[in-house]
């Protein structure tokens, strides 16, 4: 039973069509500009190289955070997935990035790609376990992979170092030119730098369509297999992406600190980075920079308070800051992106 | 072998008092309370500490144990959980991990980081030939107490009053509150409980486990892997679990020695690949 | 006349109770077929059966003559099945144009597309203006999901199946709790579907299963009761016995 076509009101709607189809581009095209803000953030962070030399040290510490960070938001804050477990891809990472120092070469730059090989494949193989079962299946399968790990690489000490850690890592000049220093003065540009680029390819991806297809599932997993998404093989992707960005973390730390311990697959490892993610916010990108500048800050000052129990303090934190609202800084701060947004509309 | 046997079961059945509070709290009350081992080792400190410090016989220790981790649970229920109920599933991970780090970094400071040493009654050491059967004569104490208790529990739940609201607020909250059953109270009495349970099984499994403030964390993944195998919807189901999770931890350590503490991890993976929902859940 | 979803013995149990039984039921080219029955009758459990939500204790399910039986449910939506939800199920914190981006991407193949930005696919935003267009969704296009009044939503819920450019449409119960207002909106898009798209209606109001539909089947209890035309149906006095005391205009 379908009308016949009206021929004028056809015609009229479909002007009114193209304008709404321009409009759509330009809203579709929003999300590819950089704003303001964004652009100020960047500047002033690769400013930093040449305005806070002394704090160099500290700084790559909060990159190298802020990388793990955001490959937490990724399966967080875009596809829903909670993991405690994140630090297994990042530890993986780093051991294999010290491993290959050690006994194949010191070259950094192919250091990282081994780091991030070696995490894409654990989350790659434990994906799947992934699939199946609720939330608690989740936090359990992720709790339980890193505990593997963690053992694993405890009892084979003599490849890994055990509890002593991995030592005797050497790393050669990257790009045959710069130095690791001990001032830390390469490392903070190197991670930097790194940092971008996997804030660019991950900014790419999350506004792709792949990207937008993640929320969905995230937002409605049954309607978003019945808008013919097939959820799983995405879910292993950005999964896995995920583990090649915690991996790539872990060897960004092994080549500054030149040195591992099995710190890097604890539970608190994971914790930390669920922390920093959750302090700057998810689902944005710039929740885990801005989440890990805060978090070191913070662990700064309690740290000289009190050195030793500082745990209880972050402990206090997660528990008020979860209590008061996770999501009031970033609301706060979007209500005043909106109102400042509206002004600058207004005088248009 | 059968020694072995003895132990894993007496192992498993430890677990089962320590985790079934967790197995009652997330079928009720669907929250995912990750700092339930704090309250296990609330309790294991309480009796370290009425026993060695003010020489209180070991057993008169037990019941109090029970009652300062419950009134623990019920205290933090009634002021701060309550709030997290309708949160999500990351608001709830994250303040429980928030009060583990607390409960942790805490303990640590009252008590030091070393392990704490347990001084057992004698009646309760040595070990005893039963049936040309060598057996500790402690796993056997725990094997009765836990098996008492479990018998208890199951009673509890469905020859009680209490326990038909419980199972009827299990599974239908909102019904349950229609025909007048006290949601809150059972909410808070089922929490304190499930919480004085896990002091118990601190204070019985402090000999045996290794008493440190790192306990709660330490030993999260078993009860996580007892709560998701034996499902959340009975009793029977967290029972056999454990069971064979201790059943699995302490074969595996004794006839592979270097990958033993997987051996938990295995019956992890196995129960994930094979049934999802858990190997004792009821049938959606 | 083509059949182009087809199911044959089509059973579904929940332990003891048998939801679905032994359905053998055929959705004709260009259909415009109403599935009715009394509240539990099991006609959501039909679709589930249909999308592959659940899976059928025993039979068959047929799409264009090839059995989907054990296909995805995506596979199934690759195939030209799409479906609407009797709740709407949609997407709360997307905007109205990445709703329906997302739904023609991926119809279009591009939804697994990493390496650029979605604003960027040529003619996606077109397509998604027409059809908010035709809609009367132009006006929200940019709000999020979650803040539209719900008459616009379940006009959302629908576009969402027709963005799939579906050959089959299964619609569960497109008007449930639409206000009296908005109804003929929601009318008007059934009305003017395409004449190639064949569609299966679960609908609650005669009036509008009677303005809608050619073909009627009816299901009580998990197994089909009865099924003809339209005409054959209304007159059918075993069919309004099964509806007494249900009340049948909503």
């Amino acid at each position: 039973m379908t009308a016949r076509p009206d021929p004028a009101a056809s015609a009229a709607t479909d002007t009114a069509a193209a304008d709404t189809g321009r409009r759509v581009v330009r809203t579709m095209r929003r999300a590819l500009r950089w704003s303001l803000p964004e652009i100020l953030f960047w500047l002033v962070a690769f400013a930093s190289i040449f305005l806070l030399p002394g704090q160099h040290l500290i700084l790559t510490e909060i990159a190298i955070l802020a990388v793990f960070a955001l490959s937490i938001d990724l399966i967080l804050g875009y596809a829903g997935i909670v993991s405690l477990g994140h630090a297994a891809m990042y530890g993986a990472g780093a051991y294999a990035a010290g491993l290959y120092a050690i006994h194949v070469t010191g070259e950094p730059l192919t250091g990282l790609v081994v780091g991030a090989a070696a995490g894409a494949v654990i989350a790659f193989a434990t994906s799947f376990l992934l699939l199946r079962g609720g939330d608690l299946t989740r936090l359990m399968v992720t709790l339980g992979v890193a505990a593997v790990l963690f053992e694993i690489a405890n009892k084979a000490y003599r490849i890994t170092g055990g509890a002593d850690g991995l030592q005797g890592i050497w790393m050669d000049p990257i790009l045959g030119r710069f130095d690791f220093d001990l001032a830390g003065h390469t490392g903070y540009v190197y991670c930097l730098i790194v940092l971008f680029l996997l804030f660019l390819l991950a900014r790419l991806v999350v506004n792709s369509p792949f990207g937008i297809s993640l929320k969905a599932i995230r937002e409605n997993p049954l309607r978003a297999s019945a808008v013919g998404i097939p959820v799983n093989p995405r879910l292993v992707a950005i999964y896995t992406l995920a583990g090649a960005y915690a991996g790539v973390a872990g060897a960004l730390f092994t080549h500054t600190q030149q040195f591992i311990s099995l710190d890097a697959l604890a539970f608190q490892k994971s914790a930390d980075g669920l922390l920093v993610l959750i302090i700057g916010g998810t689902g944005y990108l710039y929740g885990g920079m801005i989440g890990a500048l805060a978090y070191k800050v913070i662990q700064d000052v309690i740290a000289n308070i009190t050195p030793q129990y500082w745990l209880f303090w972050i402990g206090l934190l997660m528990v008020v800051f979860v209590l008061w609202g996770r999501d009031k800084p970033q609301r706060i701060f979007a209500t005043l992106a909106a109102r400042l947004r509206h002004r600058r509309e207004g005088r248009e | 072998m059968v020694t072995l046997i003895f132990d894993g079961l007496a192992y498993g059945m430890l677990l089962f008092v320590l985790s079934c509070g967790l197995a009652v709290t997330l079928g009720l009350m669907n929250f995912i309370n990750l700092a339930h081992g704090a309250f296990a080792m609330a309790g294991g400190y309480a009796t370290v500490i009425l026993t060695n410090q003010m020489g209180m016989p070991f057993l008169w220790t037990l019941p109090l144990a029970f009652i300062v981790a419950a009134v623990a649970g019920f205290v933090l229920e009634r002021t701060l959980y309550v709030r997290m109920y309708a949160r999500s599933d990351l608001d709830q991970v994250l303040f429980t991990i928030g009060l583990v780090f607390m409960a942790v970094s805490g303990m640590d400071w009252l008590m030091g980081s070393q392990q704490q040493i347990l001084h057992l009654p004698s009646f309760l050491l040595g070990r005893v030939e039963v049936l040309g059967v060598n057996i500790g004569i402690y796993r056997a104490f725990l094997i009765a107490v836990c098996g008492v208790l479990a018998v208890v529990l199951q009673l509890l739940i469905t020859r009680t009053r209490f326990g038909s609201r419980l199972r009827a607020a299990v599974d239908d909250q909102r019904v349950a509150h229609g025909v007048g059953i006290p949601v809150k109270t059972v909410f808070a009495v089922t929490f304190a409980v499930g919480s004085g349970l896990a002091g118990l099984g601190g204070a019985l499994g402090a000999e045996i486990l290794g008493l440190t403030p790192n306990f709660p964390l330490e030993f999260l993944i078993y009860f996580l892997i007892v709560v998701s195998a034996g499902g959340t919807s009975s009793m029977l189901g967290p029972l056999y679990a454990s069971i064979l999770l201790g059943l699995a931890d302490v074969l595996g350590k004794y006839y592979i020695p270097t990958l033993g503490s997987f051996m938990i991890y295995a019956v992890l993976v196995i129960v994930l690949v094979v049934r999802p929902q858990g190997l004792f859940a009821r049938a959606a | 006349m083509t059949v182009v979803l087809e199911t044959r013995n089509l059973c579904r149990n929940f332990n003891a109770l048998k939801a679905t039984q032994d359905v053998s039921f055929q959705l004709h080219e260009g259909a415009r077929h109403a599935l009715i029955g009394p509240n539990g009758a099991g006609k959501t459990t039909f679709i589930n059966l249909l999308t592959g939500v659940l899976a059928p204790t025993s039979g068959e399910v047929l799409l264009m003559g090839q059995p989907i039986t054990r296909l995805s449910r995506h596979g199934r939506v690759r195939r030209g099945l799409a479906r609407t939800f009797q709740i709407n199920q949609l997407f709360p914190e997307l905007s109205v144009v990445e709703s329906l981006g997302l739904v023609i991407s991926e119809r279009r193949g591009n939804g697994a597309d990493w390496w650029r930005y979605a604003g960027r696919l040529p003619g996606l935003g077109e397509e998604v203006a027409q059809i908010a267009c035709d809609f009367g969704l132009d006006e929200v296009l940019d709000q999020r999901v979650a803040d539209l009044p719900y008459g616009k939503q379940r006009l959302l819920e629908i576009a969402l199946a027709i963005a799939l450019k579906p050959r089959v449409l299964l619609l569960d119960e497109p008007a449930a709790g639409v206000p009296e207002a908005d109804r003929h909106e929601v009318l008007a898009r059934l009305a003017v579907l395409p004449g190639d798209v064949s569609i299966l209606l679960i609908e609650h109001d005669m009036s509008l299963v009677f303005t809608f539909a050619s073909r009627i089947s009816v299901l009580v209890e998990g197994a089909l009761y009865a099924e003809g035309t339209a005409e054959e149906i209304a007159a059918d006095e075993r069919v309004k016995a099964v509806y007494l005391g249900e009340g049948d205009d909503e």
